[in-house]
């Protein structure tokens, strides 16, 4: 039992230096603390693999290749990876205001949906967008946002799902209302 | 005096007992006591299904209505457990269908289950009331399709966390027209679409139905009209939350909650959009039970939820909500019992969110009804441990998982032993408890001293010597089912508490320093136990005996050596040859 001596020793030593100091002396303790490599890796031919990627791991920052470490089951990983990927790439679209002297550029991915995106813009342009409806677009506001899509057409914004928007949308077009009133009326 | 008591009386009081202890203290008082009891048992719960054999259980027990039997071992659901293990429960589906017929119940936990068992089930059993598959894996929707189709007093049918192979959504429209019984349904472990008229119409004619957890595949559109159709639902999962915003949809959502007046839990929830939360607002303060757990949803807007449900229970939700949300959650909801935090990203070895143990913290001093945790986080101190188990005595789960092994005390450096001594000698009905962090083997002195409710067990990366393991096996008194990985436990301690093991339901090893011929020796001393070993390298008489083995498995039997292990499980056996399967 000498090395419960040992680590009593060690446990209860009091340390004078900031937590900082004593770093290299933990970090042998925590390799030593290690126990599991010892026995197994001196011993014989068959390390088992767990422990041994365990050890290359102490300094890499990848955690992934410990086998079942963190203790996440696979249906909650599989959840979270695609929003990650997703998260990556932002889908950057120009926007021109009529009037303004140089265009803004906004990612549609930050945006949860038309009201936030829309709100984004009335701030970005010190202007008011108004109620969108199905019937009469932007009826009665000063601004209409509209888009250029896939096709070349300029659309009303809000529309389509919101998906189907941010895949088919190549910029953006903040109008006045007069001329927007057109596009209302020609559905 | 056992014989002028009339047996019918002595039936008639035994009804009344429904905890297995009682009746197993019931059964050992006199053979007849014995006797009348096995015929009205009711309910038999199996924790390892190589425990017993279904004949024993059979033949004891000729009157069962209701089995709940466990599988594989909890470190499965880490996927340390090789495939093709076991736990098939065919053996039993089919031993118990042809004795017996009345049978209403199975539940089955991390099990291996084939579609012949699924349709053996529904042919078999004519009053079959009861499916629940926890974890469990093998089958398909045609396996489905065949409980749906047949089973025509089916109440329940709840696959939580299971491993559907999902061929179609089809099997849901196997349900006949004039099926009505359907109380429960939990089908959001599967990945395919179902028919949603045939969903609808199936809603609309279950009068009963008061659980239904929808899978990812069904919009945030659609769940109104089911909501609509199901007022008297009282939990309620929904799919993708993730439809972009739309006032119609929002605003007809808003109306079919409001009329669920019974609501008490909520879950699904997965890729939310946080503008649709608030149609929930109305049934919150009925809300004992809210499962965010795959909300990728930012603190501010779980905050704004959660301050809405003041009768809150239980919340399971990722670490977005950050020591922020937490301060809220204790300060709105006085009555959480239970909560778990769920790491939004396991991997990054950077923080990606403001979680620590700041935020475990201010829920233990403010919540004076918790008793269950779940904390994934990335650092952790002694201070904080010793805080919360000073402000929660009262704690019978404690699960802490530090992301990084062997983490230390992020403050001082020093090991995490003081912090979890000091939960186990607070918190004196702790039942269960998972390590991490830096350990030593004077946490496991502190847990042998203290931990005397403690049942389960789990160890990783943890301890110096066999004196850790040494200390567990032999201070704690209630230990059922201790589970370890990666510590440097050996061949003493495990010989020298070898009785130990047979108070135990189950002991798990790996890579630990266990070596072969100490397992020969356990499995010669020990006729009660299987001592398995589990090593996918070959033969374990192929290496020298000193060799630690990759995974040992060890549990207490009356079936003897089981006869269905895979070529890379040997079971060390009592004449101490090795039998290979």
């Amino acid at each position: 039992m000498a090395h419960q001596n040992d680590l009593n020793l060690k446990a209860t030593e009091l340390r004078l230096g900031l937590p900082g100091t004593d770093e290299s002396e933990d970090m042998v303790s925590t390799a030593k603390n290690n126990k599991r490599a010892s026995p197994a890796s001196v011993n014989d031919s068959g390390l088992n693999s767990a422990a041994k990627s365990a050890d290359n791991e102490t300094s890499s920052a990848s955690k992934a290749q410990i086998v079942g470490w963190p203790p996440v089951r696979s249906y909650r990983k599989n959840n979270l990876q695609p929003k990650k990927a997703d998260s990556e790439t932002g889908i950057y679209v120009k926007v021109s205001m009529d009037g303004a002297p140089y265009l803004r550029k906004v990612d549609l991915k930050v945006y949860n949906g038309y009201s936030d995106l829309l709100k984004a813009l009335e701030s970005m342009f010190k202007l008011s967008i108004g109620e969108y409806s199905e019937r009469e677009g932007y009826k009665g506001s000063e601004y209409a946002p509209a888009y250029e899509d896939k096709d070349g057409d300029l659309m009303l914004v809000g529309d389509v799902p919101w998906d189907m928007f941010m895949s088919s949308c190549k910029r953006l077009r903040i109008m006045n209302g007069s001329e927007a009133k057109g596009l209302g009326c020609a559905l | 005096m056992a014989y002028s008591f009339p047996e019918e009386v002595l039936e008639y009081v035994f009804a009344f007992l429904s905890s297995d202890k009682d009746r197993n203290a019931v059964s050992l008082v006199c053979k007849s006591w014995y006797e009348i009891e096995r015929w009205c048992r009711r309910r038999v719960f199996i924790g390892n299904c190589y425990a017993v054999s279904p004949q024993i259980v059979i033949r004891r027990f000729p009157e069962v209505r209701a089995v709940k039997i466990k599988g594989k071992p909890h470190f499965a659901d880490f996927n340390l457990v090789p495939e093709r293990w076991g736990a098939y429960v065919y053996p039993w589906i089919s031993a118990m269908a042809r004795s017996y017929p009345w049978l209403e119940e199975i539940k089955l936990k991390r099990m291996v289950v084939t579609d012949e068992s699924l349709e053996l089930i529904s042919k078999s059993f004519k009053n079959f009331k009861v499916l629940m598959l926890s974890s469990c894996e093998g089958f398909t929707t045609d396996g489905l399709s065949s409980i749906a189709a047949n089973c025509r007093n089916l109440r329940e049918l709840d696959l939580r966390e299971s491993d559907v192979e999902d061929l179609s959504g089809h099997w849901l429209s196997h349900f006949p027209d004039n099926f009505t019984s359907l109380v429960s349904l939990n089908m959001s472990c599967l990945g395919s679409e179902v028919s949603f008229s045939a969903l609808e119409r199936l809603v609309s004619r279950c009068p009963n139905l008061k659980t239904l957890r929808l899978n990812r595949a069904v919009p945030v559109e659609k769940l109104a009209s089911l909501l609509r159709r199901a007022p008297q639902l009282v939990e309620f999962g929904t799919g993708a939350y993730s439809t972009e915003i739309r006032t119609d949809i929002f605003s007809n959502l808003v109306g079919a909650f409001s009329g669920c007046k019974h609501l008490k839990s909520l879950s699904g929830f997965w890729d939310v959009v946080p503008a649709y939360l608030p149609a929930m607002y109305c049934v919150c303060s009925r809300i004992t039970s809210l499962n965010l757990s795959y909300a990728t949803v930012q603190s501010p807007d779980l905050v704004e939820l959660i301050s809405q449900c003041p009768n809150l229970k239980c919340l399971w939700v990722l670490d977005y909500i950050e020591d922020a949300g937490l301060k809220a959650l204790s300060s709105y909801c006085k009555d959480l019992q239970e909560l778990r935090v769920f790491p939004s990203d396991p991997y990054s070895a950077e923080p990606n969110v403001s979680l620590t143990e700041q935020g475990l913290v201010t829920v233990s001093a403010g919540c004076p009804k918790l008793q269950s945790v779940l904390y994934f986080c990335r650092q952790m101190s002694n201070a904080a441990l010793v805080a919360i188990a000073r402000n929660r005595p009262n704690l019978i789960r404690f699960r802490l998982c530090i992301i990084e092994p062997q983490a230390p005390d992020y403050l001082t450096l020093e090991p995490l032993d003081t912090g979890f001594g000091a939960i186990v000698e607070h918190c004196k009905e702790l039942r269960r408890l998972s390590l991490s962090g830096l350990l030593t083997d004077r946490v496991f002195e502190y847990i042998g001293t203290h931990a005397k409710k403690l049942e389960m067990l789990s160890i990783a990366f943890a301890g110096d010597s066999d004196l850790g393991l040494h200390y567990v096996l032999s201070g704690c008194e209630s230990l059922r089912k201790l589970e370890i990985r990666d510590c440097p436990f050996g061949d003493k301690a495990l010989l020298a508490n070898a009785a130990k093991l047979e108070t135990m339901r189950s002991l798990w090893m790996s890579s630990c320093s266990v070596s072969y011929g100490a397992c020969k020796l356990l499995g010669q001393k020990m006729p009660n136990l299987n001592v398995e070993v589990i090593d996918e390298r070959g033969p374990p008489d192929s290496r020298p005996k000193t060799c630690p083995v990759e995974k040992l498995y060890v549990y207490r039997t009356v079936a003897g050596p089981r006869a269905d292990k895979p070529d890379f499980v040997w079971t060390m056996d009592e004449d101490g040859a090795l039998r290979l399967s």
